[in-house]
């Protein structure tokens, strides 16, 4: 269960971080340069969290108390197999799902 | 066209940007289910996507929280995930920074992955708008996009409360996740910079707090930017 203390600090303080990073240089750095290696690396934040987050629960699911299980294992790999395909979010999250919900009735 | 109006401007911006109707009722119902069926209340979930407005951010949190990491690792990890809107604000000053301050407030606030994505295009297509032009078409682009992500979060906590457990919806942001990044593989640094945060994560899985998240991100980041240069420096020797 989520602590509601917690939850709250989360949205108010994510609120307030992530309008200071929308407004940190439309609103305060105006039309100054940014130094060339803090943008080469910003370019890579969301390609390297999103994967860094998503690949142990991949691998080692909750649901299943961190045993590896071929259902979630399969609808990753196809979520993501569809989304390098077809460029399409939705395609391949209604893929994944498709595959999760198979694969767990047929091995269920 | 010199008889181009604001108003033609807004609504322009309102014809280009719908496409993504689409996608954001979806994405915002899916991130309403997966916040009710996490513990959250309609309340607390609207409230969410009203402050934040950052899909992927949002189900970070959501994760993270679920999974008991230390709040700070919580909020870390999902700025970080949202530092992209650093880099959209840093490509939307040069069109829109002499705006009026308060314009600027109210744009920063509505800059998601759409609103960037469609604005700087058609900036780049149409470099003699003025900055009033282009403020009435950033507002007209975020008009169908913004409301809908408030309002079918909603839809989907709403729906949620009726929700029966033991759906397997603990894979839904993972695959959610998944599905979001593979359109982020543009270039070859992306891949190595995904491959490497993969990589470091799993190795790092048992350092306490989730801060092996940090760790692999980081790296990921740093293996990306490397990846680019060493590109770059081959390119200049073929040239």
């Amino acid at each position: 269960m989520i602590d509601k203390t917690t939850l709250w600090i989360v949205i108010i303080a994510l609120g307030i971080g992530s309008f200071f990073l929308r407004f940190v240089f439309t609103g305060l750095v105006g039309s100054r340069a940014m130094p060339d290696w803090l943008l080469r690396h910003l370019r890579y934040t969301a390609v390297a969290i999103l994967p860094a987050l998503v690949a142990p629960q991949v691998i080692w699911p909750q649901a299943t108390g961190g045993e590896t299980e071929p259902a979630r294992l399969a609808a990753a790999c196809v979520t993501l197999l569809v989304g390098l395909l077809s460029k399409n979010v939705i395609a391949a999250i209604l893929s994944g799902a498709f595959t999760l919900y198979g694969l767990l009735y047929l091995l269920g | 066209m010199a008889t181009t109006t604001a108003k033609s401007t807004y609504l322009k911006g309102i014809v280009d940007s719908s496409p993504f109707i689409l996608v954001i009722i979806p994405f915002a119902s899916l991130f309403g289910l997966v916040a009710t069926e996490a513990g959250l209340s309609v309340i607390e979930t609207l409230t969410f996507s009203i402050v934040v407005i950052a899909g992927a951010a949002q189900f970070t949190a959501l994760q993270l929280m679920q999974e008991q990491a230390p709040t700070l690792v919580v909020i870390i990890s999902s700025l970080a995930v949202n530092l992209r809107m650093a880099m959209y604000s840093a490509a939307l000053t040069p069109y829109i920074g002499a705006a009026p301050l308060w314009q600027r407030a109210l744009a920063a606030y509505l800059t998601v992955d759409q609103s960037y994505v469609v604005s700087v295009a058609e900036y780049e297509r149409r470099p003699e708008m003025s900055i009033p032009m282009r403020m009435a078409y950033f507002f007209g682009v975020v008009t169908p996009i913004v409301p809908l992500w408030y309002g079918f979060t909603f839809v989907g906590a709403y729906l949620g409360a009726w929700f029966p457990d033991g759906w397997a919806l603990d894979f839904a942001i993972p695959i959610t996740f998944l599905a979001m990044i593979a359109p982020m593989f543009r270039t070859l640094a992306h891949v190595v910079a995904a491959l490497v945060a993969v990589v470091v994560s799993l190795l790092a899985a048992g350092i306490p707090y989730s801060l092996g998240l940090m760790v692999a991100g980081i790296v990921g980041m740093m293996a990306g930017a490397q990846t680019e240069l060493w590109q770059e420096r081959k390119r200049g020797r073929a040239e």
